[in-house]
């Protein structure tokens, strides 16, 4: 009986968050726009045919301009751009996804570590976080991207290990302010473990806003995933849309005037990030009553 | 967004001091700074010396070399001698200002910095400056006329370039400009001698670059200004202001942008290690002969020991300019110091 009121109440929360998310048109518009492009990404194997993605038997001629057969002009090898860029479509959000997770993953342990332990644990924790903080996360992914083999694993974590202390602060804030509250000292005094209270009290309170934040980092770790492999740090056997502006540069065709190459690849980054960043400040709002009615 | 302010508001509330003195906050702030520089120091020599393995088989890899020559390279290098010594070696060798010998250049890694240094300094300086007039002026106009066609448009341009990969825009304007201005380099190599020649050149050279780092980093001045002049809009002091009977640009002028000046003052420090990571991309796409483009030369190779001193100067910059932030947030800030 208890256990079916409680999925009651949960659904009418999930409703109640879902109108407030609703209600902001960007956030909606964004999450759709989102929906559709993974859909393609996933899809891409299904809807197109891997065999135009060889290089050494590419359909075109090269830096052909948009026509009827290649709606976006082909690259540097002959390829269709269009496919190009929707199978990036796949490194870029499988690298965005993963080094999120991971930075989101240390971040909110670190965060309510430093969080619940006092004094010396969260001296220390605090210490490192700043550390990482003001460390120049591209200068820092850049060197564990040299050092260690290269491939689409040390993306991800040359990413994930660089962005993890603003999600870090945030989550330690959180966590400070659930814990000067009275259940929890409720909780203390009945007995309840280090385990008891962050697993039952504090994780549910701060997971709200660690999943706005989330949205957040995705675009941060696109750009990042785009930058590392425009400098050729990603794997050289995946296409993503960081390594096709690489070869555009490389290759002289930016030089050369082929807007087509250069155009699809980086509108793509644009929009994805845009629509993560309108999808976690809607998701901010809804989860932190403090930001209503700013803009 | 919430980076922005994130870095805004790096120093935190509860670290500000409390009614200790200004000798016991520095010195606070100093060792910090100091730790955090020996930690940079160290993960240089965990990322660079201990991860990869072994250098002496990297630089051999495509030479036959004999088990004589081996040996004489690893003595050379160091590479003999326990690790602890090895890290001995290498702090040492820190405090002396040596940081070793690149493997592509074969010459001192600090003289390669030293001569790359002035490009970027020219660049970021340029662009900096450029970004902190436009994104102030920007950003007080739109906190003023909040909700009017300027303010949304202007914030709506700022959160798009805030989305935009700073080497996409650099790429952008080189296929927008069309060969208006040189794809890459510092200077023409047909340009006179003299004083006026070489500026023009070197100025001819900084637009494109200059304007791609300006547009990504002027943004977060202007929604920091915003931010911070719409906190200060319904303050008395200006209700008290406009009872004087002031004019309405004298209210703006005289009160309130002095007042919500000072988070973006910090920014500018704050800020250096965005800046960074925008001069490797930026000087990449322009081959800009900064620290920026060293820095990906030396990972093409992958040139170690230059990439270990990019990054320690790099990374020990930051955080002398967070130093320097905090420290001018106080002497700024009468209300921080009197707490």
């Amino acid at each position: 009986m208890t256990a079916a009121i409680v999925w009651q109440r949960r659904r009418a929360a999930a409703a109640g968050v879902w109108r407030e998310f609703a209600a902001n048109r960007g956030g909606l518009a964004g999450l759709v726009i989102l929906a559709v492009i993974v859909l393609l990404a996933v899809l891409a194997p299904v809807i197109t045919d891997p065999s135009g993605l060889d290089v050494t038997n590419a359909p075109g001629r090269p830096l052909q301009p948009p026509s009827g057969r290649f709606p976006l002009g082909t690259d540097i090898d002959g390829r269709s751009v269009l496919l190009l860029t929707l199978w990036g479509a796949r490194v870029s959000l499988l690298v965005g996804f993963a080094a999120t997770i991971l930075s989101v993953l240390i971040g909110t342990i670190v965060g309510i570590a430093a969080g619940h332990f006092g004094r010396w644990v969260a001296g220390i924790l605090l210490r490192l976080t700043d550390f990482f903080l003001v460390l120049p996360s591209l200068v820092l992914a850049i060197a564990l991207s040299t050092v260690l083999p290269q491939g689409i694993a040390t993306i991800i974590l040359a990413v994930g290990v660089t962005s993890w202390p603003t999600t870090a602060r945030l989550v330690r804030a959180q966590t400070l302010t659930i814990e000067s509250r009275p259940y929890i000292e409720r909780a203390k005094a009945l007995g309840g473990g280090h385990l008891h209270i962050v697993g039952k009290h504090v994780l549910p309170g701060v997971l709200p806003l660690v999943l706005a934040n989330t949205t957040l980092v995705v675009g941060n770790s696109i750009i990042a995933e785009s930058t590392l492999s425009f400098l050729g740090l990603g794997d050289p056997s995946a296409v993503s849309w960081g390594s096709m502006l690489q070869r555009a540069l490389s290759s002289g065709a930016v030089t050369g005037g082929a807007w087509w190459y250069l155009l699809p690849p980086g509108l793509a980054i644009v929009v994805i990030v845009l629509c993560f960043t309108l999808v976690g400040r809607a998701l901010e709002t809804v989860v932190n009553p403090r930001l209503k009615g700013h803009s | 967004m919430t980076d922005t302010l994130a870095a805004a508001e790096l120093i935190d509330p509860d670290e500000r001091p409390g009614r200790t003195g200004t000798a016991r906050f520095l010195l606070g702030k100093l060792g910090g700074a100091v730790t955090s520089l020996l930690l940079v120091a160290a993960l240089g020599f965990l990322l660079f010396r201990l991860i990869p393995g072994d250098p002496v088989s990297t630089l051999t890899k495509d030479r036959p070399t004999s088990p004589e020559q081996i040996a004489d390279l690893r003595a050379r290098l160091g590479v003999d001698k326990p690790l602890w010594q090895q890290f001995l070696d290498y702090v040492g060798g820190l405090a002396r200002g040596d940081l070793g010998t690149s493997f592509g250049y074969n010459r001192p890694v600090a003289d390669l910095i030293a001569e790359r240094f002035w490009p970027t300094l020219l660049l970021v300086g340029t662009a900096t400056l450029l970004a902190v007039t436009i994104g102030l002026w920007l950003g007080v106009r739109a906190a003023w006329r909040r909700g009017s066609a300027f303010d949304r448009t202007q914030t709506g341009i700022a959160l798009t370039l805030w989305s935009v990969p700073q080497f996409w825009l650099g790429l952008l304007l080189l296929i927008a400009t069309h060969g208006l201005f040189p794809s890459g380099g510092m200077r023409s190599p047909d340009a006179g001698p003299g004083f006026f020649a070489q500026a023009g050149t070197i100025a001819y050279h900084l637009v494109l670059p200059c304007v791609t780092l300006l547009a990504v980093l002027y943004a977060q001045y202007m929604l920091v200004m915003r931010s911070s002049l719409l906190g200060e809009m319904d303050a008395e002091y200006l209700t008290t202001a406009r009872a004087k009977g002031l004019r309405d640009d004298l209210v703006r002028r005289r009160h309130a942008v002095p007042n919500a000046l000072l988070p973006t003052v910090t920014l500018v420090f704050l800020q250096f290690g965005m800046v960074v990571s925008g001069t490797v991309t930026v000087e990449t796409v322009f081959s800009w002969p900064g620290l920026g483009l060293l820095t990906y030369e030396a990972l093409r190779v992958p040139d170690l020991p230059l990439l270990q001193g990019v990054f320690l100067v790099l990374a020990g910059s930051v955080i002398v300019m967070n130093l320097i932030a905090e420290v001018l947030y106080r002497v700024l800030d009468p209300r921080v110091r009197a707490r």
